[in-house]
């Protein structure tokens, strides 16, 4: 992805984040409006793949890796927590932070396997990687194969907040997800984001600046991976069921189309692209499989003719950055 | 004079919309996998036995208004689930019914127990449901693998069959079934040679069947259902298997696996149904009314008892006068005696088991079937108080010995 | 019957058997990935629903024509060659400045419409598809029980890929086609037909996918996700055997589906993913892939 005419507009990082502000205002905003009138379990699966669009670009947009199979710490992470949380009992935060760290020394040592070769060959090899992970998650029983894990019990944060009245769980997941995209923020425009991203446009000349790219690359890649982690467990509470879907190559493929719907490379469009395709996918529920259809048809519109993405678009026109 | 008739007309006004709020509304979910593997012993069909219920039971007459809804839960526990929860929380759905496909069976058991609605199982076959999983909020019609391994597990061990090899679809229900069976072949002096676990929706079988053949077990045991069953026989012929001397003991066949089979390769199975479009005038009667909406198509013992347990639900209802109350519903239910047209007179037991006689199938050779849809001779009969697993072994926690 | 490790020879070979025709079928894919490559420096993801657009194809045809297997071999490559034609005519020309992985990303969106497409014609449980007459029935060699149609499977593959090896490696067309990858625009000087070229081989290499879905009807069940579950395999297939060379992508595929098959006999547990645990292997000692050059 490392096109220049492609990427999107940033005027240095140093400038005024005008057009970040004042998105995050309105997503704010949107937030505590919302689930008074949308249905709060939509909200907060679009919360989740929010964070883990967002996880992904990390990769994708700033450093130009292209993981297809991303789902490989999402879904094993929901696993763990949604494990944690019912056979030992740990409270959701606990639940979570296993699950994020299972994400985590998932990403470490797929991260020094796949970090080897570059830009198709990363794709292909995080693909099967996923894949592998997958029927995995197939045979081991702790996973319950086909069934999942079912009956995941919210329980309590902190022992205090009973995470089973919808509304206390709504303003959890708020909470974490927007500290989560606020950490991402700060990991994109800090030092390390400027490298990363000299990564993306130019690895040789990275390299001959005496930057150690493959370090920065891999910590790149775990960062990524565990934020997907955290996303994958969180959503396994909300659920209250973790199964084979969650670690399956659709998923890796639809974290990728959110993303690129969205905007690669922008700090929103992940947010947007995510609540975008939940939406869909809610809505054409009962068209059963035009879904895919129709998610392979964006894919193939938004790489002829809409490579930026809506906030992408939207950051051009206006001329900031979002 | 005026006043008068303005008065009578306000009253008339004032009065009309009461009438309406008399109705009661009651909406139901069926839920069957309506593109997959299971599809023609469920999905389409099954909806069609629900809309002949809800017609039959004449909602009008009893002051109420059934609505119904359908989705496919596509085999995926987690689509099952929140397709459930969206039912329940957003679209008001009071019961839902079907879901052949016990992994998915066992989310929507608890959904509906957790937001106190209604589940009437009729694809899938789990005993669990009426076991360590039962619940105040499901009742398990239809057949269950306590029963397929009691009828056809039994039959099979007492003929000679007495060492065993399963094939076993990975998930809730073939496990559940390879463990029923397991259990009667012990009891009955049989020796398990061994298992093999496949994924649900498996195209190749080969490689597991080449191990059942290795095993040199006189009965191939499938633990699967539907496609899966299907291709599991079709592939075993063309690696001689049954002409090696092994034979293939279809623990869960449906009539719609025999009619994608077709007589030649399926004659001589043993099957146990707890329903058979042929056995009585009713049931004919009833699928020839069904086929008017599914044409060229049988009806399975699922589809039926869809009609039935839908039928059962709307009389509990109008007993009730409500049907916000999952819990409420079900204990009437338990308390009123079930009577249709498909499956006679029958009950439903503390552990929510839908109790009714089973019977022993043996397919017919093709020489022997007269017109379309002759496929079944019947071999036994197995009667209500035995063809179930005895409350006392259930492990339910609504059941006070357990 | 006699026994090798403790295992039934019977079960053994069988099992290898198996494991050569799941190769014959990786080698088929993962040649016309590596041709697809070699050209176009894309990686064709759409190649899964190709190979299962030419399952169903036969079976469309046995259905709706009546035409059977023998006729199928060799219509149906050409007809799904032909909509590759289209495909990289209406897409793929367009992108072929981007970055290749626009292209990856392309292609798997076009797989996802094809396969979303016949999901909602025909469900997702398999559609039955006969073994044709000439070919049922089997042969017991004593060791093991050989079924006619798997052994013709394993010959055919044998053959094409072999043919196709040669025609790319020892004719006079091949040279263009391998100078073309190297040096497009000083072949375009000698007044060779480039895009002409280019277009024709992404065109051979869907119907090289076809050709397989079409010895794959009568095995495993036509159904949508068929080529979905192959692919992924196949891509693990060409980073093991590296992208470099044709015969290297034949090879690693026939060689990998005996490890399958093995692994089986010894470890039916792993069997799945032994494929998957070689190629981290592969990675971790020599990144280029077997067969491959540089990286």
């Amino acid at each position: 992805m490392a096109s220049a005419a492609d990427a999107p507009v940033l005027p240095g990082h140093r400038d005024t984040p005008r057009g970040l502000a004042v998105a995050a205002i309105v997503m704010i905003l949107f937030l505590i409006v919302a689930p008074f009138v949308l249905y709060p379990i939509f909200l907060m699966k679009a919360l989740c793949f929010a964070l883990f669009a967002c996880a992904f670009n990390l990769l994708l947009g700033y450093v130009g890796l292209l993981s297809f199979g991303h789902a490989l710490y999402f879904g094993w992470a929901s696993y763990v927590a949604a494990y944690a949380a019912k056979s030992w009992g740990l409270s959701p935060e606990l639940a979570i932070l296993a699950g994020t760290a299972t994400a985590a020394g998932l990403g470490i040592i797929a991260g020094i396997v796949a970090i080897r070769r570059q830009g198709i060959y990363f794709a292909m090899i995080t693909l099967a990687l996923a894949q592998m992970m997958y029927l995995v998650a197939l045979r081991v029983k702790f996973t319950g194969g086909e069934d999942g894990i079912q009956a995941v019990p919210r329980g309590h944060l902190f022992g205090v907040f009973d995470l089973g009245v919808e509304m206390n769980m709504y303003v959890f997941v708020t909470l974490l997800v927007l500290a989560a995209l606020f950490l991402i923020y700060r990991i994109i425009d800090s030092p390390f984001g400027e490298v990363l991203r000299a990564i993306r446009e130019n690895e040789q000349r990275a390299i001959s600046l005496g930057y150690r790219t493959d370090r920065y690359k891999l910590v790149a890649f775990v960062l990524s991976a565990t934020l997907a982690g955290l996303a994958g467990a969180t959503k396994a509470l909300v659920f209250q069921l973790a199964s084979l879907t969650d670690v399956h190559w659709t998923m890796s493929g639809e974290v990728v189309l959110m993303t690129l719907v969205g905007g690669l490379g922008t700090v929103f469009g992940p947010i947007v692209g995510a609540f975008l395709i939940v939406a869909m996918e809610n809505y054409l529920a009962p068209f059963g499989q035009w879904v895919l259809v129709i998610q392979g048809g964006i894919f193939v519109v938004c790489v002829l003719v809409f490579r930026r993405g809506i906030v992408g678009e939207l950051a051009h026109r206006l001329r900031v950055r979002l | 004079m005026r006043i008068a008739s303005v008065v009578l007309v306000v009253a008339a006004v004032l009065a009309a919309p009461s009438a309406y709020a008399e109705d009661l509304a009651v909406k139901i979910g069926v839920m069957s996998d309506m593109s997959g593997l299971y599809s023609d012993l469920g999905g389409p069909g099954s909806v069609a036995a629900a809309k002949l219920a809800i017609e039959d039971f004449n909602p009008a007459a009893h002051g109420m208004k059934v609505d119904l809804v359908t989705g496919d839960m596509l085999n995926k526990p987690d689509v099952g689930s929140n397709l459930a929860r969206q039912w329940f929380d957003v679209d008001h759905v009071d019961m839902i019914v079907d879901v052949p496909n016990s992994g998915v069976a066992l989310a929507v058991n608890e959904v509906a127990r957790e937001k106190n609605k209604v589940f009437i199982v009729s694809g899938a076959a789990t005993s669990d449901l009426t076991g360590p999983k039962c619940s105040p909020n499901t009742v398990h019609w239809t057949y269950d693998t306590w029963m397929l391994a009691n009828g056809t597990g039994k039959a099979l061990v007492k003929t000679g069959g007495d060492t065993w090899f399963f094939v076993t679809a990975d998930y809730a229900f073939g496990h559940a079934l390879e463990r029923d069976t397991t259990a009667v072949v012990v009891a009955n002096g049989g020796k398990v040679l061994g298992s093999v676990s496949v994924p649900l929706n498996t195209p190749d079988f080969s490689s597991f069947l080449l191990q059942a053949q290795a095993s040199k077990a006189k009965i191939i045991g499938l633990a699967n259902a539907g496609g899966d069953t299907i291709n599991s026989i079709k592939q075993g012929a063309e690696f001689g298997i049954v002409s090696g001397g092994q034979h293939f003991a279809g623990l869960l066949v449906f009539i719609t696996d025999v009619n994608s089979l077709g007589l030649k390769t399926a004659q001589g199975l043993v099957l146990t149904s707890t329903w058979y479009w042929d056995m009585t005038d009713a049931n004919r009667a009833w699928t020839k009314r069904w086929q008017a909406l599914m044409p060229g198509k049988l009806p399975s013992m699922v589809q039926a008892g869809v009609y039935s347990g839908v039928t059962h639900y709307l009389k509990a209802v109008a007993a009730l006068k409500a049907a916000s109350d999952g819990k409420a519903v079900v204990a009437k239910m338990k308390e009123m005696p079930t009577d249709d047209p498909l499956f006679g007179k029958g009950t439903i037991r503390a552990d929510g088991r839908k109790i009714h006689p089973a019977y022993l199938f043996e397919v017919k050779k093709p020489e022997e079937s007269k017109y379309p849809g002759d496929y079944y001779k019947l071999r036994a009969t197995i009667p209500a108080d035995e063809a179930f697993r005895p409350m006392k072994d259930d492990h339910c926690p609504l059941v006070s010995s357990n | 019957m006699f026994e090798i490790f403790g295992i039934p020879s019977q079960a053994l070979f069988g099992q290898l058997l198996l494991g050569l025709i799941n190769g014959s079928f990786y080698a088929l894919l993962s040649l016309g990935l590596a041709v697809i490559f070699g050209m176009l420096n894309i990686i064709n993801f759409t190649h899964g629903a190709q190979y299962m657009m030419g399952a169903f194809a036969a079976y469309m045809l046995l259905q709706y024509l009546g035409l059977n297997y023998w006729v199928a071999l060799i219509v149906v490559p050409i007809l799904v060659g032909i909509t590759g034609i289209v495909i990289e005519r209406l897409f793929l020309k367009r992108i072929q400045n981007l970055d290749h992985l626009y292209g990856l990303i392309l292609t798997f969106g076009l797989a996802l419409i094809i396969e979303g497409l016949f999901r909602n014609y025909y469900g997702s449980s398999g559609q039955p598809y006969q073994i044709p007459d000439e070919l049922r029935g089997g042969r017991n060699l004593g060791f093991m029980f050989l079924p006619n149609y798997r052994a013709w499977v394993i010959a055919a593959s044998l053959v094409v890929c072999f043919g196709t090896w040669f025609a790319i490696e020892r004719t006079r067309l091949g040279s263009y086609l391998r100078a073309a990858t190297e040096n497009p625009t000083l072949v375009r000087a000698f007044g060779i037909n480039v895009p002409r070229m280019v277009t024709l081989t992404y065109g051979f290499g869907v119907a090289l996918a076809a050709l397989a879905g079409v010895m794959a009807a009568p095995i495993y069940n036509v159904s949508p996700q068929m080529g979905s579950d192959i692919i992924i395999v196949v891509f693990a297939v060409v980073v093991i055997g590296g992208m470099g060379s044709i015969m290297g992508a034949i090879l690693t595929g026939f060689a990998l589906g005996i490890v399958e098959g093995l692994t089986k006999v010894f470890f039916p547990e792993a069997s799945n993913t032994v494929i998957f645990a070689i190629m981290i292997l592969v990675l971790l000692v020599r990144p280029a892939g077997l067969f491959g050059r540089g990286v």
